[in-house]
């Protein structure tokens, strides 16, 4: 299983790597939405995609719409994972096609849960 | 602050008297670490004269902080995630077929913590079953800590309570942001019924009879006895074609062989046919 990480923070970027490598997941990272987008473009094949809000070059939001926008890659699992906390936030990001939004400080158990939720992990044992 | 072998040996037994819940030798740190705060805000000098003052009044407030403190509230929304998709898919569906004829459905959440479980249950239930809204629905969530229970009626949960398995969907649907805190909306909160009730106390005989009982993370904490005690007694408030889960961890095995898991779900149960 491959994650797709998309965060402008490097200490993010490690953070999401160590826990998802440990719930048995391949980490590639990406730095903004465009990053992201070239490196799928380039072949990357993920089975779920984990995205910041604010980031330089294409933000989490306009990457989701671009993302969502190409039929290769609108059943994509993907999950927001950020620092906006606000409801119309959430609703947006939700509206633009995230299937999941977790809000940053997050744990370890978080991501556990949100991926069961999202049918990518078992929260057992 | 260290407690003594002697307030250890009274802390366990009180805790046992009081809630049956067992703690084990070596569980001196769980007394110092959760009592010690109990003492400051009370302005005692200690867990000694904490201790002192709750054996002098067993049934006064300090020593309801002390079973409160003491208690276990680990808890989150949709735990485990499987056993809400087996009341999703089986359980609810055949409850309602069941009870078409009266319209009516009795739910129980015995040991609600901080309410993450009852509150979960009821998005689910209005999310997929929009059809319960003109019947008769009961969906009664009790604990035995008065703290936990105005925490669950309040329906405020940080942001950190949020992030733990509830799905955004249902953040934005169901809640509310209040300052950096979230709050269950008016709706749902008033769906649900708040009540303390002690597991080991003599509050059963006043329950009605449900058909579904949630029992969850909870009588890890009691010894064989006390298990069997209460299975016989969730036996009696239960309809014979009812279902009673369990934490995923936990069985009826060995304890109750009127329960049999539910084949298709190991944390639930049913009673053999008489
Ligand atoms: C770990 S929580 C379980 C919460 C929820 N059912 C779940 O599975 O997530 C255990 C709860 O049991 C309550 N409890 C402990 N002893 C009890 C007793 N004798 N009667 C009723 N509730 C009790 C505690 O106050 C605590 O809120």
């Amino acid at each position: 299983m491959l994650a797709l990480v998309v965060d402008d923070s490097a200490v993010i970027r490690t953070v999401l790597t160590r826990i998802l490598s440990g719930l048995g997941y391949e980490v590639l990272a990406a730095a903004h939405g465009r990053d992201a987008l070239n490196k799928l473009e380039a072949g990357a094949r993920p089975d779920l995609v984990l995205v910041d809000w604010n980031m330089p070059e294409m933000n989490g939001y306009e990457f989701i719409r671009a993302l969502r926008g190409d039929p290769r890659w609108r059943a994509l699992p993907l999950m927001m994972v950020t620092t906006e906390t606000e409801i119309d936030q959430v609703a947006r990001a939700l509206a633009a096609g995230a299937n999941e939004y977790l809000m940053k400080p997050f744990t370890p158990e978080m991501v556990q849960d949100k991926l069961a939720l999202l049918g990518l992990t078992s929260t057992q044992g | 602050m260290s407690v003594s072998p002697e307030d250890f040996r009274f802390v366990c037994a009180f805790m046992r008297d009081a809630a049956a819940i067992v703690l084990d030798a070596g569980k001196e740190y769980l007394v110092e670490t959760r009592l010690g705060p109990v003492a400051s805000r009370a302005g005692l000098s200690g867990i000694a004269e904490l201790i002192r003052e709750v054996r002098r009044d067993r049934h006064g407030s300090l020593a309801r902080s002390v079973v409160d403190a003491m208690t276990t509230n680990e808890t989150s929304f949709f735990r485990d995630v499987a056993p809400y998709q087996h009341l999703r898919q089986n359980v609810l569906p055949a409850l309602i077929n069941a009870r078409g004829a009266e319209r009516r459905l009795k739910i129980w959440c015995a040991a609600a913590s901080s309410g993450q479980e009852p509150y979960s249950l009821a998005m689910l239930l209005s999310e997929h079953f929009p059809q319960l809204e003109t019947w008769d629905l009961q969906i009664l969530a009790t604990d035995i800590s008065q703290t936990m229970l105005a925490r669950c009626r309040s329906g405020v949960y940080s942001q950190l309570e949020v992030n733990r398995g509830l799905p955004a969907a249902l953040l934005i649907k169901y809640f509310r942001k209040n300052g950096l805190d979230w709050q269950v909306d008016e709706r749902l909160r008033n769906r649900i019924e708040w009540r303390e009730f002690n597991l080991v106390g003599r509050g059963w005989g006043v329950l009605p009879k449900f058909d579904l009982v949630l029992l969850r993370n909870v009588m890890i904490y009691f010894d064989l006895e006390t298990k069997r005690g209460i299975l016989a007694n969730v036996r009696r408030v239960l309809r014979p074609d009812g279902y009673l889960f369990l934490g995923t961890a936990e069985t009826t095995a060995n304890l109750d062989d009127a329960f049999q898991p539910d084949s298709m779900h190991s944390s639930c149960f049913r009673q053999r046919a008489a």
